[in-house]
């Protein structure tokens, strides 16, 4: 017996043999990879379980559906990618998330805004000041961010949050003190998470009502939004309570620095 | 290639609207350069995903003219390759060694159905035998002819697009690949007559 004798060209048919499919979640892979495709999975919260989607440029959705199907379609109406599901976050990111809802501010946790405005991007980094447990009026974020006239667009912008929970837009409030509207399934589900944050949002409500908008110390003359952590160290024998910042700069109190109460001030409480 | 030189252009128009298709269009070749000249489907996944990312970050920074002005397939061989060759280098360049036996069950599959009545299941066997002793023989070619065979043959380039992706002469990396086809060629022979000792001994 001879070695058959190979030519070129039966080689090269060979070879020519040897193309291969990509396995098939690589395409997936890539655009995630590149921030043009999402993942989600689920996490648990103050008002149970919610959907959320991340890529590569971070964050992008947490939200609630009713079932994938619906996420899914939601997700791609509003960003334009697909999102396909994983069984679980990332553990880094699951677990800084986790970190974030309990309270603790220190883990960074990377959001994509792609798509919204300037001015919405704004409101959103504004309002993810705001510390765990504390409240702020919408009229606060628009001082804040020097837009002081746009109250009603910083309401929509924080209605369209994308990534609720992660940017605490449940910490606004109305300008009355009244807990006010949330996206995120409605003012119930705010109230949940508020008081979840241990603060007590009917008392909050109530205090409003009485007029117990601003409160200060004796001791220092300092005013703050009712829900700063200084003020709430403030003890009840020294603590006075002011209806307007007005009221309390008449009587001698300035604005505490670490809440800046006065950038609210040019929206007059509305509440009858 | 008028097909990539439609894909450049709506790329230098929009990168993102746009990136999917270039995914879709190029991850099979690239997956099959990476295994072919790695041996294996683990680090040829790993290598064409880095590819295809790194060619996004690169668009995202050329300007429109430098985009269409891409020739997508020898650019994107490129990419991969050094990816490749980079890889090698880390495992100590010995490939042939875990070359056997080693396609991944997603990349075993033939790019044809054996849907033809008149391929019997011992061709279909045929067939899969030869395309691994194939396989193997190939990714225990020395490197530098590894790729230009791969990129000939396996892939389909043209010489003058194996000149852009490999940056060397068109005369260069024609004698290479005739090169590679010769070492082949005794590399076969030299398995069949083992296999023939084997056989009668």
């Amino acid at each position: 017996m001879t070695t058959p004798s190979m030519d070129d060209r039966t080689i090269e048919s060979a070879l020519a043999d040897l193309t291969l499919s990509a396995p098939s979640h690589l395409a997936v892979d890539v655009l995630v990879d590149v921030g043009l495709a999402d993942r989600y999975a689920m996490i648990e919260s103050p008002i149970g379980p919610l959907y959320v989607a991340w890529n590569a440029r971070g964050v992008s959705t947490v939200g609630l559906a009713r079932d994938d199907a619906a996420f899914e379609s939601e997700h791609r109406e509003r960003t334009g990618r697909t999102a396909v599901r994983a069984a679980a976050l990332p553990p880094a990111l699951g677990a800084r998330i986790a970190r974030r809802i309990a309270g603790d501010r220190r883990p960074d946790i990377r959001v994509d805004l792609r798509g919204r405005s300037e001015f919405e991007q704004a409101v959103l980094r504004k309002a993810a000041e705001i510390p765990h447990g504390e409240v702020r009026p919408y009229g606060w974020i628009a001082a804040e961010i020097g837009r002081p006239k746009a109250v009603r667009a910083v309401g929509t912008a924080l209605g369209h949050n994308p990534v609720p929970l992660i940017v605490p837009c449940h910490r606004v409030v109305r300008t009355d003190g009244t807990i006010g509207q949330y996206s995120l399934g409605g003012p119930d589900n705010k109230r949940t998470i508020l008081a979840a944050e241990g603060l007590d949002p009917d008392d909050f409500e109530r205090r409003a009502r009485a007029g117990e908008h601003y409160t200060g110390s004796r001791t220092t003359h300092i005013v703050c939004n009712p829900t700063c952590r200084h003020a709430r160290r403030v003890m009840d024998k020294h603590r006075v309570w002011f209806r307007s910042l007005d009221a309390a700069a008449d009587a001698g109190y300035r604005p505490c620095k670490i809440c800046r109460p006065a950038s609210g001030a040019t929206v007059v409480a509305i509440s009858a | 290639m008028d097909t990539d030189d439609a894909l450049a252009l709506r790329l230098a128009h929009d990168l993102d609207g746009t990136f999917e298709a270039l995914v879709l269009a190029h991850q099979d070749r690239l997956y099959t350069i990476a295994h072919r000249f790695l041996g294996n489907g683990h680090d040829a996944e790993e290598v064409t995903q880095d590819a295809l990312v790194r060619a996004y970050g690169a668009i995202a920074g050329y300007d429109g003219d430098r985009i269409r002005a891409l020739q997508l397939r020898p650019w994107l061989a490129t990419i991969v390759l050094n990816l490749c060759r980079n890889r090698l280098a880390r495992s100590h360049g010995a490939p042939g060694a875990l070359s056997l036996d080693r396609e991944s069950p997603d990349g075993a599959t033939l790019p044809e159905p054996a849907a033809d009545p008149a391929t019997s299941p011992a061709a279909v066997v045929d067939r899969r035998e030869a395309r691994r002793r194939w396989a193997a023989l190939v990714v225990q070619l020395p490197p530098a002819y590894r790729a230009p065979v791969v990129l000939r043959h396996v892939d389909g380039l043209s010489y003058p697009e194996l000149a852009i992706a490999l940056d060397r002469p068109e005369g260069t990396v024609k004698a290479q690949v005739h090169r590679g086809l010769a070492l082949l060629r005794t590399a076969f022979e030299a398995s069949e007559r083992l296999e023939r000792e084997e056989m009668t001994a």
